[in-house]
């Protein structure tokens, strides 16, 4: 009988097989994926479908409630709120999505670095990191925005940049742990280049881990958008942006509720739900505690 | 039924502890699992019940379910459980926590998550009398240094005012030991207390308990996956196996006649500590303990019995009395009775090549190790002169091309580092390594890809030896991908491997969390070995497994040892084994080698003091051998601050004067390989001295070949 050696990609299969069957077994992580399905799908196909243009104003049908004609009602120029609503959720995906993401490359890569090599360097970076941590978040995307100016770009690289210190801790405390494995002292043993070490015997132990934060960066990659949009600091107008809607709608909070709390709504929706997925991602790919498994 | 199967309830006249068919299950995904079943036990004031079987059996749980501290998927399917005539199962939980801590205390087995670290000694037992015995502060401060006075603690009034974490592991059991006794219990339950001891605090351990016993009529519940420590200790002992007991009695019916072919396994799987690998190989139980939710019909040890019939495999056996006190839940009990070396005497000489003393393959010279004690390299830069640990302290050995050379010695002295030191995943600080008469560089990083592949290591933890995304056939592989060999050669070879070390081939595609840890450990050692190395550093490869995959393990070793000519440096705390596997033993303590020679000159006198010491506190699991009583005080000091002169001084029960205090010892040559470094003039000592394992004139094991 021939014998070949498989690579995992049988086991990567069955793995993720077995993601979806931990997804399934908690109700909230189902109705967390369910909900940020419905906002991922709202933000890649609604704005081809919604009803009216984002930016298109009727000043005559200003603060109107929601009826069949406008569902969400209208804001203050008469815009259609639920068009401003779906259009404006291409950009929190994009926007906090893109900031998560940079957060979590730089963050990996400065982890792996700092964890795996230690010494000096680890230490100068990781007071760096401290720096960077100790200094209020807001505050401190508020000061870099005011004198850089905003721009789609520049939120981008704010929020990313500050959440590097959060992910390079946490990949960096995984990579001291696996470091000192016994099966990444064998990788010594028999020669292996740093490069292989990193990437093919460190690296995959640490992605669950990476996922698990990521999903977490994004949650808070949302709120910090939306305030800072809030703030005026977010997507200049006339683009649709959840939390400078909510900004405009205050004043006109007493005769027309739904201005404010259609957007608002939206993001704490979607922050709860991003929430659920991320503690399931927890549940299923870092198992602690005691599971009933180990009796079987 | 007859009277052959008389009720075991009467054995036992008037226990304070009365277990009966006691059925544990766990619910769980799969359905509920029975993890005890059908358990009976009684223990009499003033009894050590000792409770033993590998890991799985259901020990531990039977335990919990006895205190009623099961985990929330447990639960107690039926059964009684009676303490002094109480039915505990009948108790509201309310109740329960009156029974915790004052009629029922337990001991685990790490004293320090026991104790809280915030909290003085003192101050932890005197907690207790004033909760249970309602003492007053007072009182209960005495009674917390009475209690401290009474674990034979030195200085037990500045012992009160310490924190755990100013105690060794030792003195905390210790500590742990007095909260438990505080408060007079009826039970006492001990789970494994002395397995993450040392020897020789582990000796100390249970020479306490012993002592303790004629003060404190309690019951105690041992529970221990080490047959030498029951041997020990115990008065009687239940065998348990996959959640059933399988065989019950004293100890000396239990361990004398061995009336039930798993206890044979087990005494089988363990060498003795006058065996030697060249005249007597081990009896690895085969296969492996049955899962829990699919156990076996009929006797559910029959799987793995070599005296197995078709009845056993379909009618599950009953304990019956085999003599009196003494059960078995083996169908032909009568067989093992009339035959009583039958499934041990497979302890055939061994076909183990003598071969001609090899030339040497390492020799290391003066290793020395110092760690620098920092807050970090960022500090470093502004402190410089910090202290230093001193691991390992002028270290020099040699290994023979085909040999073992064991290493001994209680845990931190270094044996560890040293290992690390050679394979180079440590840089030592100085001193030089020879590989094969060639100066070889500190760092595994600096040395030739041909000086990296004549050294590997197998690992502690099986589990951390494996990366989990890569299938077993990946793992054992890469070494030859790096070797640049052709695809086919590595399927070649890789089979072959796999073959060596007795892994099916079908294997090759799984994933390590499918495997148990005995399975583990030979996939590490087939990686080892596919670099063809001269040497394999074996670092406690087998601490982490249980006895029956120990043995397994040990007779692959040797067999490969045998086959491919492989070197080992094997470093172990257990002296038997370490006895068993090599040719050559040193014994080192506090960074320092004490005595070093052949294996069996080691065992024999003259003994450095140390050597001693260690081989009295080997728990022997045989009742018949008789072993000297030599006990050491304290704690292996730290390795910052040495104690001058000979290291071992301040421990040593045979320290003739000043001089131990002030000099450093000689080396003493015994014979042309068996040298001493001690004081102590060899006449004296072996005037001193006397054979510290004896075993018994009157036992029947006399008769081995040796």
């Amino acid at each position: 009988m021939a014998i070949c050696i498989q690579s995992n990609q049988e086991y990567r299969h069955s793995k993720l097989f077995s993601i979806w069957r931990g997804i399934r077994r908690n109700t909230l992580t189902v109705i967390g994926f369910f909900i940020v399905t419905l906002f991922l799908l709202m933000a890649i196909f609604g704005p081809l479908f919604v009803p009216y243009d984002y930016a298109e104003q009727n000043i005559e049908k200003r603060l109107q409630p929601p009826s069949a004609e406008h569902i969400f009602g209208t804001d203050e120029f008469g815009r259609d709120v639920f068009s401003r609503v779906v259009v404006g959720s291409r950009n929190v995906f994009i926007v906090a999505g893109s900031g998560a993401a940079l957060a979590v490359l730089l963050g990996l890569f400065l982890g792996l670095v700092s964890g795996y090599w230690g010494g000096l360097l680890d230490d100068v970076l990781m007071r760096l990191m401290e720096v960077m941590m100790a200094i209020p978040g807001l505050l401190l995307a508020m000061l870099v925005l005011f004198s850089l100016g905003s721009s789609f770009y520049s939120v981008i690289l704010v929020v990313g940049f500050m959440y590097i210190p959060v992910v390079t801790r946490v990949v960096r405390s995984v990579v001291l742990d696996i470091k000192t494995r016994a099966f990444v002292e064998a990788a010594k043993l028999r020669g292996e280049s740093i490069g292989y070490i990193l990437f093919r015997e460190i690296l995959p132990n640490v992605l669950p881990h990476l996922a698990v934060e990521g999903s977490m960066r994004f949650v808070y990659a949302i709120f910090m958008v939306a305030s800072l949009g809030f703030l005026g600091l977010g997507v200049q107008p006339p683009a649709p942006d959840w939390g400078f809607m909510v900004s405009e709608a205050r004043p006109f909070f007493s005769v027309a509720p739904w201005v404010l709390f259609f957007p608002a709504a939206s993001i704490a929706i979607l922050v709860v739900g991003v929430s659920f997925v991320s503690d399931g991602l927890r549940r299923i790919l870092l198992p602690g505690g005691v599971s009933s498994d180990r009796y079987a | 039924m007859t009277d052959m199967h008389r009720s075991k309830e009467t054995i036992v006249p008037d226990p304070i502890l009365d277990v009966k068919n006691l059925t544990v299950t766990y619910n769980t995904d799969r359905g509920p699992v029975y993890t005890v079943r059908n358990v009976s036990l009684q223990i009499a004031a003033g009894e050590i019940y000792g409770l033993v079987g590998e890991s799985g059996s259901g020990k531990s749980t039977l335990a919990r379910a006895i205190v009623r501290y099961l985990a929330d998927n447990g639960q107690i399917k039926s059964g009684s459980v009676k303490l002094g005539g109480t039915d505990l199962l009948a108790l509201p939980m309310s109740k329960m926590q009156q029974v915790w801590g004052s009629r029922i205390t337990m001991v685990h087995q790490d004293p320090a998550a026991a104790v809280n670290p915030a909290i003085t000694i003192g101050e932890q037992i005197a907690e207790i009398a004033r909760l249970h015995l309602k003492l007053s502060s007072a009182e209960a401060k005495a009674k917390a240094i009475e209690m401290l006075k009474k674990m034979r603690m030195p200085d037990p009034e500045s012992v009160a005012k310490r924190y755990p974490h100013q105690l060794s592991g030792g003195m905390l059991q210790r500590v742990v030991i007095a909260i438990a006794l505080t408060t007079n219990p009826q039970l006492l339950i001990m789970d494994e207390p002395t397995t993450s001891l040392d020897v020789t605090t582990e000796a100390a351990i249970l020479d306490l308990v012993r002592e303790l016993l004629t003060e404190y009529k309690m019951a105690v519940l041992f529970i221990t996956h080490n047959l030498g420590v029951v041997a020990n200790i115990c008065n009687r002992v239940g065998v348990m196996y996959a959640g059933e007991i399988l065989e019950e009695g004293t100890v000396q019916q239990v361990f004398r006649s061995k009336l039930h072919p798993y206890t044979r396994g087990l005494l089988g799987c363990l060498p003795k500590i006058t065996d030697d690998k060249r005249n007597v190989s081990l009896t690895a139980i085969p296969g492996y303990i049955p899962r829990m939710h699919q156990l076996p019909s009929g006797c559910i040890f029959s799987p793995r019995c070599s005296m197995v019939e078709d009845e056993c495999k379909t009618v599950r056996p009953s304990l019956v009395e085999a003599e009196a006190g003494h059960f078995t839940a083996c169908r032909r009990w009568e067989i093992l009775k009339n035959k009583p070396e039958l499934l041990m005497d497979s302890q055939h000489a061994r076909d183990f090549t003598k071969h001609e003393e090899g030339p040497v393959v390492l020799s290391a010279s003066n290793i020395k190790k110092h760690f620098s004690v920092s807050a970090g390299e960022f500090a470093s830069l502004f402190k410089r002169g910090q202290t230093k640990i001193k691991a390992v302290d002028g270290v020099s050995l040699g290994v023979r091309g085909g040999f073992t050379l064991g290493v001994v010695g209680e845990s931190g002295c270094g044996k560890t580092t040293l290992s690390r030191c050679i394979a180079g995943l440590e840089e030592a600080t100085s001193g030089e390594i020879e590989l094969e008469g060639e100066l070889i560089p500190y760092s595994v990083a600096k040395r030739t890809p041909a000086q990296r592949k004549s050294i590997q290591m197998v690992f502690q933890n099986p589990d951390a030896s494996l990366n989990p995304h890569y299938t077993i056939g990946e793992s054992v592989s890469r070494p030859l991908v790096l070797m640049g060999l052709p695809k086919k050669e590595i399927q070649e070879r890789v089979r072959q491997l796999f073959n060596a070390v007795n892994l099916p081939e079908d294997y090759i595609n799984r994933l390590p969390h499918e495997l148990s840890g005995g399975e583990k450990q030979r996939i590490a050692i087939a990686r080892a070995l596919a670099a063809e190395p001269t040497l394999i550093l074996c670092d406690e490869p087998l601490s982490s497994l249980d006895v029956s995959v120990q043995a397994a393990l040990i007779n692959l070793l040797i067999k490969l040892q045998d086959s491919h000519k492989i070197s080992y440096l094997f470093i172990s705390h257990d002296l038997a084994a370490v006895r068993y596997i090599s040719d050559w033993i040193a014994v080192m303590y506090l960074g320092r080698i004490c005595e070093i020679g052949s294996a069996e000159d080691v065992f024999m006198p003259p003994y450095h003091p140390y050597t001693e010491a260690l081989l009295s506190a080997i728990p022997i699991p045989d009742p018949d051998v008789r072993q000297e009583r030599i006990r050491l005080e304290g704690s292996v000091p730290s390795a910052i601050n040495l104690p001058s002169g000979c290291r071992f001084h301040n421990r040593c029960p045979r320290k003739i004067g000043r001089i131990c205090e002030e000099q450093e010892p000689p080396w003493q040559n015994v014979s042309e390989h068996h040298r001493i470094c001690c004081h102590i003039t060899l006449d004296e000592l072996r005037n001193l001295q006397s054979e510290v394992i004896v075993r018994q004139a009157d036992s029947p094991r006399e008769v081995r070949q040796c």
